[in-house]
Order: structure tokens, then sequence, then C-alpha cells
């Protein structure tokens, strides 16, 4: 009986930010080009909640999406578009999504741009080899807004699941350019060069944060979106590039 | 053939054949259960979709061709003789098998990628650029595919009866027609089951098709690739596309079997 009694006080008496984030889980389902940002974002709120374990799983938004609508046992789910938490929110399945974060698009190509790549104009080349991510995926679908903006064609070799595989086929050297966000040229800086995109056709997008309505735990999952637009969250997500919602 | 009266099969094995069984058909049936019937032919009129599927089949084809000129000579060479290396040569001729799929394609575009050990020397000598290109997904394909001929053709070879050509040769056949009228044919069904095989296997692959040859519709988009693509955003079209390659699949695989494996 007081074992009982001295568990239930333990268990309300939550963490150090006030926030009744218990020990356990927190899954929560990133877009690829938050991978590092919010690494980051889960071992700063592992240190604020000691006994939370944080679980993330990145990958392209619309796959995402799809495994959330399957069953997938996420608490906390991040897109790259408003587009893409449209299904989740239609389905009842998420709350009502905050957007924590913006991002803008560059060219990213191999170190010290030997192909002297200055404007989206540019990738139109003849026998340049250019990687776009597919139009599935908000930053295909961004690229294509930014390419019209520009009234540029590009014709690229191949269109990548996601954003994190057009990176790595640049930073291989198997293509010359690709179209990603900033905060990936920033988190591969040490493979690739990224190349500014004018702002007058480049395109910027808000990043939305939703609780998923079935999460193991509704606490740990507000606690840890409670953390990410926090001054704290914010700081990071800056840090990597990232720009305020 | 003919049963003992009253011997029936022991009720566990029955059990756990019954499992299996239902563990192949369970998903097959989702499928058929999920399709939308009613709109498939207007799925199936898409430009894409029907690309998708002409490039995979012709990818697999092609990839088998190549894995039957290449691998049918190694396999006999590992069956019939003795050199030295050739339990290692066996080990890696199967390493595709069990190296999931991805990481096959990062270690073909080290190999035959713009930057690669060969890549570099085929692009600067010859012109040849191998990924992003349907050449590239043919390659992809017979480097996951191949190992399953290659293993099943040296299994053939190994149970041929050698003294069937011994008699051959004493006859006063040359090596070639040996071969062509002796071994062949009593290696057949083991060729066609490993060509089967490998077919199979190449019409499916992923993982290294979309890394070493990328994705795009009609040059590199195979159908495995536009089902996963289409599956987030349209899936009963990816539904459609599945149920079609599934279609085609078993076509092949039921005439086959009976025709050419001389089985019932």
């Amino acid at each position: 009986m007081a074992a009982a009694a001295v568990l239930l006080l333990t268990a309300c008496s939550g963490g150090p930010n006030g926030g009744a984030a218990e020990a356990g889980t927190v899954t929560v389902f990133g877009t690829a080009s938050l991978t590092e940002a919010f690494t980051e974002v889960g071992r700063r709120f592992e240190a604020a909640h000691p006994g939370v374990d944080v679980r993330f799983s990145f990958g392209a938004s619309s796959a995402l999406v799809d495994q959330v609508r399957n069953g997938a046992p996420a608490d906390v789910v991040a897109t790259a578009d408003e587009a893409a938490m449209r299904p989740l929110v239609a389905a009842g399945l998420v709350a009502e999504p905050t957007l924590f974060a913006r991002n803008r698009l560059a060219m990213v190509t191999a170190r010290g741009n030997p192909k002297a790549l200055r404007s989206l104009a540019d990738l139109s080349r003849r026998g340049l080899t250019v990687v776009l991510c597919a139009v599935e995926v908000p930053c295909g679908r961004l690229a294509a807004q930014a390419f019209a903006r520009a009234g540029v064609e590009v014709q690229p070799k191949s269109y990548e699941a996601n954003v994190k595989a057009v990176v790595s086929k640049v930073a291989l050297g198997e293509a010359d350019a690709g179209v990603v966000y900033v905060t990936d040229v920033k988190a591969a800086a040490a493979q690739v060069e990224g190349v500014d995109i004018p702002a007058e056709h480049n395109v910027t997008t808000s990043y939305p944060l939703a609780r998923v309505r079935t999460a193991r735990s509704p606490k740990r999952a507000a606690a840890f979106a409670a953390f990410v637009v926090s001054g704290e969250g914010r700081r990071v997500l800056l840090e990597f590039g990232f720009e305020a919602p | 053939m003919s049963r003992r009266t009253g011997e029936r099969p022991p009720w566990a094995v029955v059990a756990l054949a019954a499992t299996a069984a239902l563990f192949f058909v369970a998903p097959l049936a989702g499928l058929l259960l999920r399709t939308p019937w009613s709109g498939l032919g207007r799925e199936l009129a898409g430009g894409e979709v029907r690309e998708a599927l002409v490039l995979s089949l012709v990818c697999s084809l092609a990839a088998t061709a190549v894995s039957a000129v290449l691998g049918i000579p190694l396999a006999w060479a590992l069956a019939r003789v003795p050199f030295p290396g050739r339990t290692l040569v066996r080990a890696l001729t199967t390493l595709p098998m069990v190296l999931p799929p991805v990481v096959g394609g990062v270690a073909l575009l080290f190999a035959f990628g713009r930057a690669g050990v060969i890549g570099q020397w085929l692009d600067r000598v010859a012109g040849v650029s191998l990924p992003f290109t349907t050449a590239g997904v043919i390659v992809a394909e017979t480097f996951v595919a191949m190992p399953f001929l290659v293993i099943t053709a040296e299994a053939g070879f190994r149970s041929a009866d050698p003294r069937l050509e011994e008699a051959a040769r004493t006859l006063r056949a040359g090596r070639w027609a040996v071969f062509r009228r002796v071994t062949l044919p009593m290696v057949r069904p083991s060729l066609v089951a490993g060509a089967v095989l490998c077919w199979a296997r190449a019409l499916g692959e992923f993982g290294a098709t979309i890394t070493f040859a990328g994705n795009f519709p009609g040059r590199t988009q195979t159908t495995p690739l536009k089902v996963y693509l289409l599956l987030e955003n349209d899936p009963d079209a990816a539904l459609v596309l599945s149920l079609v390659l599934l279609a085609v699949s078993l076509a092949v695989l039921i005439g086959l079997r009976s025709r050419w494996l001389g089985q019932a």
C-alpha cells in the first residue's frame, strides 16, 4: 500500500520544467531535413527530462504520414510542409498542428563549386547531372515552384525519394547539383557546398508539428511538442539553419 | 502413387504447412480485396504506369539474359574446375544474396559510379556512364539476381552424371558438342529454375536500383519504384500496379512450371 502511494507521488511530481514528463519513451516521426536539428533537440529534451527516452524515425514526410495512417506508433509528427500534414488532420489522426520553423531552398553542389553554378538557370545547362526530390515529397514540390518562379526548366537525371538522398548523391560525386534545404547544406557542410537561390525565386516552407491522438503517452508527447517551440528548442533550430516560423 | 489405406499425414505437419500456405495467401488476398476494381481501367491507362511496367519487364529480362551468359559459365567452372580460390569465389558470388540491396547499390556506385574504381575509367575511356541510365538498372538487377542462377546452375552441373559425358567423348564427340547435346539437356531443369528465380528477383529489385540507377520515369523508374512513390500519394494506383505485376509474375511462373520444369 505504502509502495503504491510512493509510486503515485513520484509519477505526479513531474520534471524540473513543471511539465509531467514521466519516465518512458516518446516516438517522434520527423521529416528527413530535421534529422540533425531534431536529434539535438532530443538530446536536450532528454537532459531536461531524465528518464525520458526520445526515439526518432526520420524519412520523407509523405512516407511518415503514410506510416502513421497505417497505425505506426508515433507520438509526435513533424513534416516539411503543411500539405504533407493535411491528410493526417483530415483523418482526425492528429491534434491541431503548430508551425514551429521555416526553411528555404538552396542549390547544393560539390565543394569548390567546380561547375560554377550561380543561379537556378545554370541547372538547365546541358551535360550537368542534376538530381531533385520526387514531386511527391515536399522538397520536390517546392523546387518545382522555385523553377516556375525563375522561369527555368530543369531535366534531372533522377527524382530521389527524400532530400537526404539528393545530398548523398551530390556528396558521393554521382550528381553535379541538386536542390535541397539550406539546413541540409549546413548539415553536410564538410562534404558539399551550397549556392544561394535569390529571394525572388526562392520558396519558403513552414514546418508543422502535431501530436498524434493515439499517442502512447499524451503527456510526454505534449512535453516534447512544448519543448520544440520553447526558447531552447527554437535556439537549437536556429543554430541548424532553420528560421523562425 | 498409392497410399496405404488409413494412413494420414501427421497433423503437426499439416498444421504447419497450412500456416505456411496462409502466410503466403493472406497478403495476396488482402491485395485482391483492397483493389479498386471499378477504377481499374482508368488506372491502367495511365502512361506512367505502362512505362514502369514495360521498363520492368525489359530490364528484368535483360538482366536474366546477362546473368545466363555470364552465370552459366561461372556455374560450370565452380562445379567442374578445381581452380585455386574456388571456395572464395563461390562465397563472393553468393554475397549479393545476403547483402541488403541498398548496400549493394552503394557498393555498385563505388565500383561503377562516376567516381568509382571502374566507373571512372569507363567514363574517361568509353564515355559510358552507368548511374541514372537504363543500363544501370540492368547492372543493378543483374548484381542482385545472378547469384540465384549461379547457385541453381552449379547444383545442376554437380548432379549431372559425368559418365554420360565421358561416354559421349569416347564416341568421338567434341567438347562443345558434348556440352550442347549431353550436359545441357541434363541440367536444363536446373538452368530454367535458376533463370526463373533470377528473373523474379530482378523484377522485384528496389534498393539497389534506386541507389545506383536513380528514379526517372521511362528511364529508370521500374515498377517497384513507382509503387513505392505512388503508395504515399495515390494508394489506389499503387494497388493496381502491384496487382498487374503480380499477375504477370504468376502467369510466367505457372506457365513455365509445367512446360519446362517437367513437373505435373
